[in-house]
Parts: structure tokens; C-alpha cells; sequence
């Protein structure tokens, strides 16, 4: 039997209108492995995520899943699959307090499926998965509305979320934006502790710093095109990586 | 019989037009839906008939002053009210569609209700095509939508102001960050819609008699047009406009008027059914933005 | 003890009371208020998941001809009609709005505004279902006593239904729809169903109101598509508070008994309701209901002080 990388992106193209946001992007991404995807802002790291999970349809190639297409699928039935995501402006039920916001991602049919069918108790699985992202259990953060917690506590609510259907792909849009020094080290950990289990993940993320110390692999992204791919260190070394960050001439 | 059927289908066409363009143009720009857009076209017909028999104005002054006060209401529905709402769409809604109804009602228990709350016609006589008579009022309609659609498509491409409108319709962060005053905008989004609206009213209501309930049938008319369409799309606007205002015209002529809306109500549906965002419309996408 | 049960134990105490002690002609208004009660829950309901109805009216006209329709036609008893209408009711509803539920925005309100309006035409036009003069002489209830209790039952079983529903995780989904959508997908929930869900809900309830009231007057007509029946749910749920569902029970039972009062006003009462619409959701957004449970849980900590 032929094994499949986790992921292949093949000639994705998005157009929006007359804007091209997406070129032709390929790339491939085994089990375990962790991809960086870095490049300016409105260069369509955004866009990419999102037509990979289905937020968006692509214009022109495709996208594989363990060699099953998965381009043209509803998000849902993608997240089902086991795509996570977290979203770049972390948006939660506001009126629900914070350990609720996880029970309607365990609600989902992929958590039930995995538990055999039963349902747990989801209101503790949902406090434990917040442990897991640094809140702290004895303290009043996890009971409180979401609409009150602060920015970082946001972020790894949106962490906890897209964990909560413990997805075998995790795809993280700019977790770290908006973080202070030690937030962003605080949580660092906490995404090592997700390699170690064995997922799979992509991180796009402005904190170069930060990101090199995670990805194994980079890809760089410029008005939509894949301009260099490598290890951190290789691809900060490519004249066209410098020239698209620091501006052209 | 057919031809005269064709040309009066066209009136109607350009009728439901000039209806929806307003209330298509204030969605279009600023994404809210007025639900009092009924309320103020029957503010401008009985605004105009005060004028001429009331207050004693000719008519030439009363049109254009109405076309102007009801902008103005347009735009003190949105400093009032909706500007304490704005991205609260529920809000929204409920709010512009209680306006609506309040004046639409209070005009009722005024007692606005028979014969005499007519218009006198803009133009008098008629010209004909052919073997079709057409009264001029009607032409005026036809004149009135076809111009105003070309001066508002050079408005929207060739000013600075149209420009603006389009580029909040885009993306109203970035026109933000660009230095458009957002708020300033929708404001003059609605005026811009209820100005539509009014002069609308002032062609279209001389051929017919005022009543709250023309209210109502313009709401669900344009309503009707922009679910067709496709919400914030003009060239929806005008496609559908055609579709829904011929389908009406034959349906009447051959099978009573009572069907009209039936041809509509069908529309509606198929609409639905086959396209939910409508012909031309755009809204069905679950992008992320920024 | 008693501050803790009161603000539950008291609307049931003075029902029963009023039960008791109305005259029969606020016995009618009492129906009426739970049937606009029931109305508005309905209307509340998909307000829970987002989605804003100009047009309660599709729903309970729906429920009215059906049931309307199966007494006359086929002389269905009271108790067959109305479980039927329910049900067939909120399958054709959803049915209908299914394909709008993929539309983000306003989409929803705009469609629900146009239906029932046209629907009132197309009977009007072909004549069907007794046309303009609508079907009269359906059966009624067998009692006042019947009718007041059975609707005051359902009205308290839609609202501590809908009240628990939302509270078990089904009911976070759909609150979880209304405040992001695209967070609820990206977890593997199909939002469209779940939507769908809540329509045929919403749709039953609606029409269970309708049927009932057509028993009520033992008439159904154009009538029951009116705008009323789309504005006073969204009027008493704004009144008390959108999106609790106690606050529509609660501003049902405002507005309806003050309507009766303000019946001799004739048109001037839907302007009050417009105006009522525009000044609570610009001055009192969360509602009534919201707020006097503020005020009655800062008087809860007062009490603990001492
Ligand atoms: N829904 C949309 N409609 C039209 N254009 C869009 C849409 N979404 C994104 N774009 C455009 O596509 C381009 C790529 O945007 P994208 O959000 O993917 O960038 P990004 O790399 O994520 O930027 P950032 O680092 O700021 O998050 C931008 O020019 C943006 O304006
Ligand atoms: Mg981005």
C-alpha cells in the first residue's frame, strides 16, 4: 500500500476578483513534522489557511489529506477529518464562560467518534483541556465569561478550542500576535508538549524568533507566491527572503 | 397587444428598479438594511401632497424639497438611531424596522387613507410608439430610472465620494486606516438611499393613489428585487428588476392581476432553491477577514 | 428562602389567581398572552442561534391553516390537528427557510419579512382554502376552562423547555452559532443542521400557536399572515430582552394585556409598539428581564452581607 504524507498542497491557486492572493502554492507535509509559514503582511498566509480548511474554494489545484482530496469539502467536514485551526482575530462565545467555550467543540461528532460513541462528561474534559493550555484549575479563569478574559487568555482559549477535536493537523494563524515576552514563553511549552504527542503542525507566525525555535521547515510567502522553502536557518540565508522583509532595493 | 404589453412591462421593469436601487445602495455601501425603507416613500408622497395642498407650494418646489427632507430623515434615522446599533445586525434590523412601522401606522391613524391623496403628474399627455399609447408620466419613469442608473454608476467610478463608498463596501478596515470616515459615510449611505427612495416616490406615485400600504408593497417589492438580484449587487438589481417586472406584466395581461405576486412569491422560491445569494449576489462566503 | 423562591413562585401564584378570578373576558386576554407568549419563545428561540425573524406570522399562519384546513376539510379533531399541525408545521417551515440558512447577514430577515406577506396574496388570488372569506365554524374547545389551561400549560412547557434546552450542550451549539460560526464549523459542527434544527423548532412552535388559536376563534383567515403576528413577538422579546427567553415570556405578558387596555387607540397601537421596538433596543438593549434580575441579584448580595 502507498502511504501518503499527511498533507500535499498542489498549484493552490485563490483569486479574489482581480487580486491574486494565492500563486500556485505547493508543498508537502509528513506525520510529526512542524511547518513554519511566514512572509508579510497580505502576502496570503491567511488565505491559505483558509482555503486548506475550507473556509474558502480555491480557485485553481488541491489540497490531499492522507491522499484523500479534501479541497471543494465544507470546513466542517474537514475539522471531522481532524484539521484544527485557530483563527488569527480569536473571536470566543462571549457569552458563554470560558470552560463552556470548549464544550461545543466537544460536542462535535469527531470527539464522540473517537470516545467509541460515548459521551463524556464534557464540562470536566473541558477544564482539564484548560489546564493543558495555562489556565490555572483552582483559580476563578476558567468559570469567568470569556467576554472579560484578557487578550492572552483569548489566544489559548482559541488553542484549547482548535484542541478540543484533537486533530492529527493543527494549523496555528499568528497564536503569539499580541502576546507579551512572557506570555509567548509561557506558551511555547505548551505547543513543544503538542510535538512530543505526535501532532502535526503548521504555524505561521511573525515572532521569527520563536517560530525557529518550534518548525523544522519554513516556507516563505510573498504577494502570494512561494518564494523559499528550507530549514530556518537556509531560508533567512535566500536573497529573495531579505529583499521581500526589508523592501525590494 | 403584445407590444403594448412589452412596453408597459418595461415601465414596470423600470418601476421595480428605481424602487430597490435605493435600498440596495444604502446595503451596498454601509451593509445596513433599511427596513424603513417603505416608511419613507410614503413619507415623500404624503410629504408632497402637504406641500401642494397644504402648505400651497408649486410643484416643482415641493418634489425636489421632499427628495431633499426625506435624505435628510435618511440621515437623522442614522445619527438617532442606528448609529448607537452599528454591527449589531439583529439591532439592526429590529430597530429600522420598528421606525418604519411607526410612521407607516401613524400616517394611518392620521387618517391618510382614500382618493384624494393623489399626485399631480410631473408631465401631462401621452405619446405613442407605434400602435401603444404611453402617458408621459410613464415615459418620465423610464427617463428618470435610465439616467439616474448612468449617473450613478459614473458617481460610484468617477468620484471621490463614490470612490469612498466603494471602497467601505469593500472593506471597511482598511477604507478606516485609509482616512475614510466610516460613520460619515453610512450616514450618507442612508441619506443617499432615502434621496433614491423620494425621488422614486415623486415619478412613480402620480400614477396611482398614496396609502400606507404602498409602504409595505415597496418594502417587499424592493425586498423582493434584492433577494433575486443578489443583495449589494447593481447589475442584480437591474437584471432582476426586468425578470420580476415582465414576468409581472404578462402575468397580469393574461391571467388577471391578482397573480402578480404569485410570479414573485415563484421567483422567490426558485431563487432560493437553485441560488440562496441570489443571480448576481455575493454573500454566501464565510470568509475571514485581515 | 423566600427572596430566592419568590421571583419563581410568584408569576405561577398570580396566574393562579387570575385564573380564578378573571372575568371571562380577561380569561380570553390570558389565552391570547400565552399564545403571543409562546410566539415570541418561538421567536426568541432562533434569536438564540442568530437568526432574527420579521416574520413570526409564516410560522403561526402556517400552524392556523393547517389545523384550519384538516378540521374543515376533514373534520380532524381539535386533539389530532394540533400535534399535526405542530409537526407538519415546523417541517414545512424549515423546509421552506432551509436554503437561507447557508446566507450569512440579513438574509434570514429579509426572507421571513416577504413570506407570509405574499403567501396572504396567493390564497387571495387562487381562492384555495376558502380564499378572502377564509374557513369559519371549526371546532373548539370543550371548555374555557380546557382552552386557558392548555394553553397556559404549553405556554410554561415551551418556556422551562426552551430555558433547560439551552442549557445542555446542544443548547451551547446553537449559542455558539449566534456568537461565531465559523469557530462552531472549524470544530466539525455542521452549522447548516443544527440551524435547520432550531427552524424546525422554532417552526413547530410557531405553528403550535397558530393551530391553537384557530381552535380559539374557530376561524382561519388571511388575517393570520398580518404583520401583528410578526411584531408583537419581536416586540414583547425586545420589551423583556432578546436572547434569554424568559424575557420574551415576561414582555408577552406586558404588552399583550396592555394592548387590550390600549385596544380603543385602533392604528396608534402598532406605532406604540414601533416606538417601543426603537427606544428599548436603543436605550434598554438587554431588556427588562435582564435587568431586573441585575437588580434583584445585587439585592441577593445585599442580603448575604447581612
Ligand atoms: N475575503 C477577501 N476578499 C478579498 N480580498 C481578500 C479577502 N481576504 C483576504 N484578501 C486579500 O488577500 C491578500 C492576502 O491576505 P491574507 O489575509 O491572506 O494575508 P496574511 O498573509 O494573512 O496577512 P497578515 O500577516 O496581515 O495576517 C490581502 O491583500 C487581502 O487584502
Ligand atoms: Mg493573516
Amino acid at each position: 500500500m502507498e502511504v501518503h504524507p499527511l498533507l500535499q498542497v498542489q498549484e493552490l491557486t485563490k483569486d479574489f476578483g482581480g487580486l491574486r492572493a494565492l500563486d500556485r502554492i505547493s508543498f508537502t507535509l509528513n506525520q510529526g513534522e512542524s511547518l513554519g509559514i511566514i512572509g508579510p503582511n497580505g502576502s496570503g498566509k491567511t488565505t491559505l489557511v483558509n482555503v486548506i480548511t475550507g473556509f474558502l474554494r480555491p480557485t485553481g489545484g488541491r489540497v490531499r489529506f492522507r491522499g484523500r482530496t479534501i479541497s471543494g469539502m465544507g470546513p466542517h467536514r474537514i475539522a471531522r477529518l481532524g484539521l484544527g485551526r485557530t483563527f488569527q482575530m480569536a473571536r470566543p462565545f462571549y457569552h458563554l464562560p470560558a470552560y463552556k467555550n470548549l464544550v461545543i467543540p466537544l460536542f462535535s461528532p469527531r470527539v464522540r467518534r473517537l470516545a467509541g460513541g460515548r459521551y463524556g462528561d464534557r464540562d470536566a474534559v473541558a477544564i482539564d483541556l484548560l489546564e493543558e493550555v495555562g489556565f490555572e484549575r483552582d483559580s476563578f479563569v476558567p468559570f469567568k465569561p470569556a467576554s472579560v478574559l484578557p487578550h492572552g487568555y483569548l489566544k489559548r482559549l482559541e488553542l484549547a478550542r482548535a484542541l478540543a477535536i484533537r486533530p492529527e493537523l493543527l494549523i496555528l494563524d499568528e497564536l503569539f500576535s499580541g502576546l507579551s515576552m512572557a506570555e509567548v514563553s509561557s506558551t511555547v511549552p505548551i505547543i513543544e508538549h503538542l510535538q512530543a504527542q505526535g501532532i502535526t503542525l503548521i504555524m505561521i507566525e511573525h515572532r521569527l524568533r520563536e517560530l525557529f525555535r518550534i518548525v523544522d521547515r519554513v516556507i516563505v510567502l510573498n504577494f502570494g507566491r512561494k518564494i523559499a522553502e528550507g530549514t530556518p536557518a537556509e531560508v533567512m540565508e535566500s536573497e529573495d527572503v531579505k529583499k521581500a522583509y526589508l523592501g525590494s532595493e | 397587444m403584445f407590444l403594448g404589453t412589452l412596453v408597459y412591462g418595461i415601465v414596470n421593469s423600470v418601476i421595480l428598479a428605481l424602487v430597490a436601487l435605493g435600498f440596495n445602495l444604502t446595503f451596498g455601501i454601509s451593509g445596513i438594511a433599511n427596513f424603513a425603507y417603505g416608511a419613507l416613500y410614503v413619507l415623500t408622497g404624503y410629504g408632497v401632497w402637504i406641500l401642494l395642498n397644504e402648505v400651497g407650494l408649486p410643484l416643482f418646489l415641493a418634489a425636489p424639497a421632499m427628495v431633499v427632507l426625506t435624505a435628510m430623515a435618511g440621515a437623522l434615522l442614522y445619527r438617532v438611531v442606528l448609529i448607537r446599533l452599528r454591527g449589531m445586525a439583529i439591532s439592526e434590523v429590529i430597530a429600522t424596522f420598528g421606525v418604519g412601522l411607526a410612521v407607516l401606522e401613524f400616517f394611518r391613524y392620521l387618517g391618510f387613507i382614500g382618493f384624494e391623496y393623489t399626485l399631480p403628474p410631473l408631465l401631462d399627455g401621452s405619446l405613442s410608439i407605434g400602435p401603444v399609447f404611453l402617458d408621459l408620466q410613464r415615459a418620465l419613469i423610464v427617463i428618470v430610472g435610465v439616467t439616474l442608473t448612468g449617473v450613478l454608476w459614473l458617481f460610484t467610478h468617477h468620484t471621490r465620494l463614490g470612490l469612498a463608498f466603494r471602497g467601505i463596501a469593500q472593506d471597511e478596515h482598511t477604507a478606516m486606516c485609509l482616512g475614510i470616515h466610516s460613520d460619515r459615510v453610512a450616514m450618507f449611505s442612508l441619506a443617499f438611499g432615502g434621496g433614491l427612495c423620494a425621488l422614486a416616490a415623486v415619478v412613480i406615485l402620480p400614477i396611482g393613489t398614496i396609502s400606507v400600504d404602498a409602504g409595505y408593497d415597496v418594502l417587499l417589492e424592493a425586498l423582493a428585487v434584492c433577494i433575486v438580484g443578489g443583495l449589494g449587487s447593481a447589475v442584480g438589481v437591474i437584471v432582476a428588476s426586468f425578470i420580476l417586472g415582465l414576468a409581472q406584466t404578462y402575468t397580469a395581461m393574461y391571467m388577471g392581476s391578482h397573480w402578480m405576486m404569485i410570479v414573485t412569491l415563484v421567483a422567490i422560491l426558485l431563487i432560493l432553491t437553485i441560488r440562496p445569494s441570489g443571480l448576481f449576489g455575493k454573500q454566501k462566503e464565510l470568509e475571514e477577514r485581515i | 428562602m423566600l427572596y430566592l423562591l419568590g421571583p419563581r413562585a410568584l408569576p405561577l401564584i398570580l396566574l393562579g389567581m387570575g385564573i380564578f378570578l378573571a372575568p371571562p373576558y380577561w380569561k380570553k386576554v390570558l389565552v391570547n398572552t400565552a399564545i403571543f407568549g409562546i410566539l415570541a419563545l418561538s421567536w426568541d428561540l432562533l434569536v438564540c442561534t442568530g437568526l432574527v425573524s420579521l416574520g413570526q406570522a409564516l410560522f403561526f399562519g402556517v400552524g392556523a391553516y393547517i389545523a384550519g384546513t384538516l378540521n374543515h376539510y376533514w373534520g380532524w379533531p381539535w386533539w389530532v390537528t394540533l400535534p399535526t399541525a405542530t409537526v407538519a408545521g415546523g417541517l414545512l417551515c424549515a423546509g421552506i427557510l432551509a436554503p437561507v440558512l447557508r446566507l450569512r447577514g440579513i438574509y434570514f430577515a429579509m426572507v421571513t419579512l416577504v413570506l407570509p406577506l405574499m403567501l396572504v396574496r396567493i390564497i387571495e388570488a387562487t381562492k384555495i382554502l376558502g380564499g378572502t372569506e377564509g374557513l369559519s365554524g371549526l371546532q373548539t374547545f370543550p371548555s374555557s376552562w380546557v382552552e386557558l389551561v392548555l394553553s397556559l400549560a404549553a405556554f410554561f412547557a415551551v418556556l422551562f423547555g426552551f430555558r433547560r434546552l439551552m442549557g445542555t450542550d446542544y443548547g451551547l451549539v446553537l449559542q455558539g452559532i449566534r456568537d461565531n460560526d465559523r469557530s462552531v464549523l472549524s470544530s466539525g459542527i455542521n452549522i447548516h443542521w443544527f440551524k435547520a434544527q432550531a427552524l424546525f423548532i422554532a417552526g413547530a412552535t410557531g405553528a403550535f400557536a397558530g393551530a391553537f388559536m384557530t381552535h380559539t376563534y374557530m376561524f382561519v383567515g388571511m388575517p393570520v399572515f398580518a404583520l401583528d403576528y410578526s411584531i408583537l413577538p419581536i416586540a414583547a422579546a425586545v420589551v423583556g430582552g432578546m436572547g434569554t427567553l424568559a424575557g420574551p415570556a415576561v414582555g408577552a405578558f406586558i404588552l399583550i394585556p396592555l394592548s387590550e387596555v390600549l385596544r380603543a387607540l385602533g392604528a396608534l397601537r402598532i406605532v406604540i409598539y414601533g416606538l417601543f421596538l426603537v427606544v428599548f433596543i436603543v436605550a434598554l438593549p438587554e431588556g427588562l428581564f435582564p435587568y431586573l434580575s441585575r437588580k434583584y441579584h445585587q439585592f441577593e448580595r445585599w442580603v448575604e452581607v447581612e
